[in-house]
């Protein structure tokens, strides 16, 4: 079974590396890229802890075929922080508490930020059905949807 | 639902004399936590390292006849293979592990089948190999010839007469007569007190039921994952997710048969247990095919894997039987309850008997309880082991009392209620509780004021759960420069980390950012038994206080020394030493980061660490208040308001206090509404998977209001008590209770799905 080359864009950041037909993204992010900050839950879609942005739109990256990302840009937790300056959904993560285990924190994060890239103004029903994705079994997500709600409001204030 | 941003100040503070508990400083390890460089147990990686993955059994109950491992081992690239035979067979041992006493030889025979499987899923063989491909195709080459025998899944099956036996040599421990036939129940259990009959002779009114609830998993997220070394030399190592390096060390020990100090075992983060990683399942495995192999072998389970052989709890068959006076006075209570153990004794039935009526002051009361094998995954704990499912039967026979009598829920319990002095039904005195507080607390929101709608109705229920100590371990450093490394044993699972560095800086007198709480392998702090029962901060902070107090005592020494005067001449305060000696009025205060900083010429470096074993850990109640709306359409349960009072003690970090009530309500209401095992005709769980065991999600919630109520441990330093538990009892009768008062129907069988509640309104023509 020979590799494909797969040539694609992580976090800004152009990436070579061989994969498997049958490897999932999730798997290269982890496997190939050592990139763990990605968690495998299911690996089947259902829980979200793999999410990732490609070309803007969120994925399961257990559900995209490592293959695929070829001349594509692939968005990470590892690149949601500026440098060592946290994004605002990472900062209210953390003033809000919304993590008790972290696992579905990365996840979260990211959907989190598809969410706020595609409506900056999202009410509380919003939020709860765009994070529907995404499993969390510590919070009962009252703290997560907070912190989401905190960080759009510093977003929109920051465009403003 | 309440509003977004309707939160209580950041820093406020009850306590006047109080600079850091009670406040919600950020976590020390939330950094790592939310950009993806936590390390979790699937995280580690060790070079040279196989795969590992396990064959389990096709069958729910089966003899393994024979296992022809002959062509998987001559796969290239496969390593290892072993079986049940490449373990030693151990004798019945019990182990004290921190939530309930396991059995070692059940717990090894659990790990990897002997000569039967005894559930679908169990593991039968595992692998090495240097690709995940490798070993898939290596599992699929183990030839293993199963006789398959009957098998039975539900409880009341299991215990009927000429049921399939689990374990032929096992006879019904807890009877008045040794019984003469081996039988499926391992244990009946018994707490009684008074004279039942006249209990029932004096009562006006009689409520009864029978209850059933369904298997349910704990849902954590992460599956479990491990990588395990065995070096040429017999020394091991082993990197493993789970709520207690020291249980992973020593039941990993006594599976394989090493000594405890040839093993090291060093905590992963882990990402949610909630009682479900008090075991091991992978890593005695990963270590054997480490020896066999000769290199590091990584584990972690699929999904699917968690679902079909790792813990879920029991399902249980109940039945309540209450007497009261017409003025609610409960009289007598009689309680039945039989709980699934899985493939091996050990189900929750007994902290589900002793906190069956453990809120209720009643004369006279029966509590018989079930232990029962069957042909399911052995049952872990899970958040307050059978203490949910118990309240579950309880709670609803108390809201149909309340219904019958016409009394309100809250005075009923109230009128029933445990106090300080009351002999709890499970034993012993009740000191410093605070129950009739956190039933005032409810009473008192305008949550139980709010009208409802139509299709909407109102549910109450409460929850007790015992909370422990046990033995713990902790260090704290003094470093050169003033600061504090905080050492513990015991894996941070939901913030206990910020609660330990908060109970060290405030013993201290510094600021929590100054101090860095870690936790440690099992080769650099002592013992600890592991995260659960909600102990952590109730024993492992104590620990962590008296090692801070030690260090102040060491402080004070040194600037004794220092200025030359008698230490009862030095005072401890605000993070410094001032000089009471009249002699020396002149000397100024010595702040920590002095007098660390002279500490080579005052006698080395400041440390202190102690062990104990802590008692007198302070029991928690639960009362919650859960607004539903039927969709009579659909029969589909929204959950539109939940407050949920609880008493905590004294929270040390109030947002991870609420989000513990949080995240237990959540999992209580999809126990009620949605989850369960579905078990096919073979004994085979249908919906091992996240998508049809459909555990909550966020649009499935309304906002959980957490009212924490503050009645202090006095043995706890700050006046802690466990938190982590007593938020899962109440949820799945508040939840049913409130089912019961928008339907009129009372439902007894969880969960309380769309099938079930269309079916009741069908009935009633709706």
């Amino acid at each position: 079974m020979s590799k494909t080359h797969v040539s694609t864009t992580i976090n800004g950041d152009p990436v070579e590396f061989l994969a498997d037909p049958g490897m999932t993204l999730l798997d290269a992010l982890r496997d190939e890229l050592e990139l763990t900050g990605s968690k495998e839950g299911c690996g089947s879609g259902d829980c979200g802890a793999c999410s990732v942005i490609l070309d803007g739109r969120l994925v399961c990256s257990c559900l995209v075929l490592a293959p695929e990302a070829e001349g594509r840009r692939v968005e990470t937790i590892e690149g949601l922080a500026n440098g060592s300056r946290l994004h605002p959904l990472q900062q209210k993560f953390l003033e809000h508490a919304a993590l008790q285990c972290g696992f579905c924190t990365p996840g979260l994060l990211m959907a989190s930020k598809a969410l706020l890239d595609a409506n900056p103004d999202p009410t509380e029903t919003e939020v709860r059905y765009w994070l529907a994705g995404n499993l969390c079994r510590c919070t009962g997500y009252d703290k997560i949807i907070r912190a989401v709600m905190d960080a759009a409001a510093e977003l929109r204030q920051e465009r403003v | 639902m309440s509003d977004v941003l309707d939160r209580p100040d950041i820093g406020h503070n009850a306590d006047d004399h109080l600079k850091v508990v009670g406040t919600r400083p950020i976590r020390p390890d939330g950094a790592d936590k939310v950009t993806g460089r936590a390390a979790y147990g699937a995280d580690f990686n060790m070079p040279g390292q196989l795969v590992g993955k396990v064959l389990r059994s096709p069958h729910a109950h089966a003899r393994i006849v024979s296992i022809d491992a002959k062509k998987a081992r001559a796969l290239p690239g496969v390593k290892a293979v072993i079986t049940g035979a490449d373990f030693p067979n151990l004798a019945d041992e019990f182990h004290e592990g921190g939530e309930a006493a396991s059995n070692l030889r059940d717990m090894a025979m659990n790990v990897i089948a002997r000569d039967k499987a005894l559930y679908h899923g169990h593991a039968v063989a595992a692998v090495a190999a240097i690709s995940s491909a490798i070993a898939d195709e290596a599992l699929a080459l183990i030839n293993v010839t199963y006789e398959v025998l009957p098998h039975v899944v539900e409880v009341e099956d299991a215990m009927a007469e000429g049921a399939p036996l689990l374990h032929p040599r096992m006879f019904t421990e807890g009877l008045e007569a040794k019984p003469d036939k081996p039988s499926n129940v391992a244990k009946r259990n018994r707490i009684a007190r008074g004279d039942l009959d006249a209990g029932f002779a004096a009562a006006d009114v009689i409520v009864e039921g029978r209850y059933t609830t369904k298997a349910t998993h704990q849902g954590y997220i992460e599956p479990h994952a491990t990588v395990a070394s065995w070096a040429a030399d017999g020394q091991c190592n082993v990197w493993s997710s789970s709520q207690g390096q020291f249980m992973v060390r020593t039941y990993c020990a006594k599976v394989l048969g090493k000594e405890i100090s040839d093993i090291r075992v060093t905590p992963a983060e882990i990402g949610g247990g909630f009682g479900g990683k008090t075991v091991i399942y992978l890593e005695p495995l990963a270590l054997a095919l480490s020896r066999e192999s000769g290199h590091p072998v990584k584990m972690i389970m699929s999904r699917e894997e968690v679902f079909r052989a790792t813990g879920p709890t029991s399902g249980a068959v109940m039945h309540v039987r209450l007497g009261a006076k017409k003025d609610g006075t409960l009289t007598a209570a009689d309680v039945e309850l039989k709980y699934q153990a899985g493939a091996f004794p050990g189900s929750p039935v007994g902290a589900g008997s002793m906190t069956a009526l453990a809120c209720y002051d009643i004369p006279a009361f029966r509590i018989t309880g079930y232990d029962v094998v069957t042909n399911t995954p052995k049952v872990a704990a899970y958040r307050a082991p059978g203490a949910p499912i118990s309240a579950f039967a309880v709670e609803s026979a108390m809201d149909d009392l309340a219904l019958k009598l016409g009394i309100d829920p809250i005075a009923l319990r109230e009128k029933n209620a445990v106090h300080n002095g009351t002999k709890a039904a499970y034993g012993p005195t009740f000191q410093n509780i605070g129950y009739v507080e956190t039933l005032q607390a409810i009473r008192d929101t305008e949550h139980y004021r709010t009208p409802l709608g139509p299709n909407q109705g109102r549910g109450m229920a409460v929850g007790f759960w015992f909370n422990v100590g046990g033995e713990s371990t902790a260090a704290v450093n003094i470093n050169e420069d003033g600061t504090a490394v905080v050492v513990t044993g015991n894996p941070d699972i939901g913030g206990s980390r910020a609660s330990m560095a908060m109970m060290a800086a405030e013993t201290l007198g510094i600021a929590v950012d100054k101090v860095r709480p870690m936790v440690a392998d099992t080769a650099s702090i002592g013992f600890s038994m592991l995260t659960g029962g909600s102990r952590t901060t109730f024993a492992t902070g104590m620990a962590v206080v008296q090692s801070a107090e030690k260090v102040i005592a060491e402080l004070k020494r040194r600037a004794a020394l220092i200025w030359d005067v008698n230490v009862d001449h030095v005072m401890w305060k605000d993070g410094s030493a001032w000089c009471l000696d009249p002699a020396k009025a002149d000397e100024k205060p010595l702040s920590l980061e002095a007098i660390a900083g002279q500490s080579a010429r005052t006698g080395g470096p400041i440390t202190g660490q102690t062990s104990l074993n802590a008692q007198g850990a302070g029991p928690g109640f639960a009362v919650h208040l859960c607004d539903v709306e039927i969709d009579p359409e659909t029969g589909h349960v929204t959950v539109l308001r939940y407050s949920a009072a609880q008493d905590v003690g004294k929270a040390i970090h109030p947002a991870y206090v609420e989000g513990q009530i949080q995240g237990g309500v959540a999992q209580g209401v999809g126990w009620a509404l949605n989850e369960e095992y579905i078990f096919d005709r073979d004994g085979h769980m249908e919906n091992a998977g996240f998508l049809d065991y459909r555990v909550p999600v966020a649009s499935d919630l309304p906002m959980i209001d957490a009212i924490l109520v503050e009645v202090a441990n006095p043995r706890h330093p700050f006046g802690a008590k466990g938190v982590g538990e007593a938020p899962i009892v109440p949820p799945l009768a508040a939840v049913a209770n409130a089912v019961r008062r928008a339907t009129g129907v009372r439902m007894a069988d969880l969960p309380l799905s769309p099938p079930k509640i269309r079916a009741v309104l069908d009935a009633k023509g709706g």
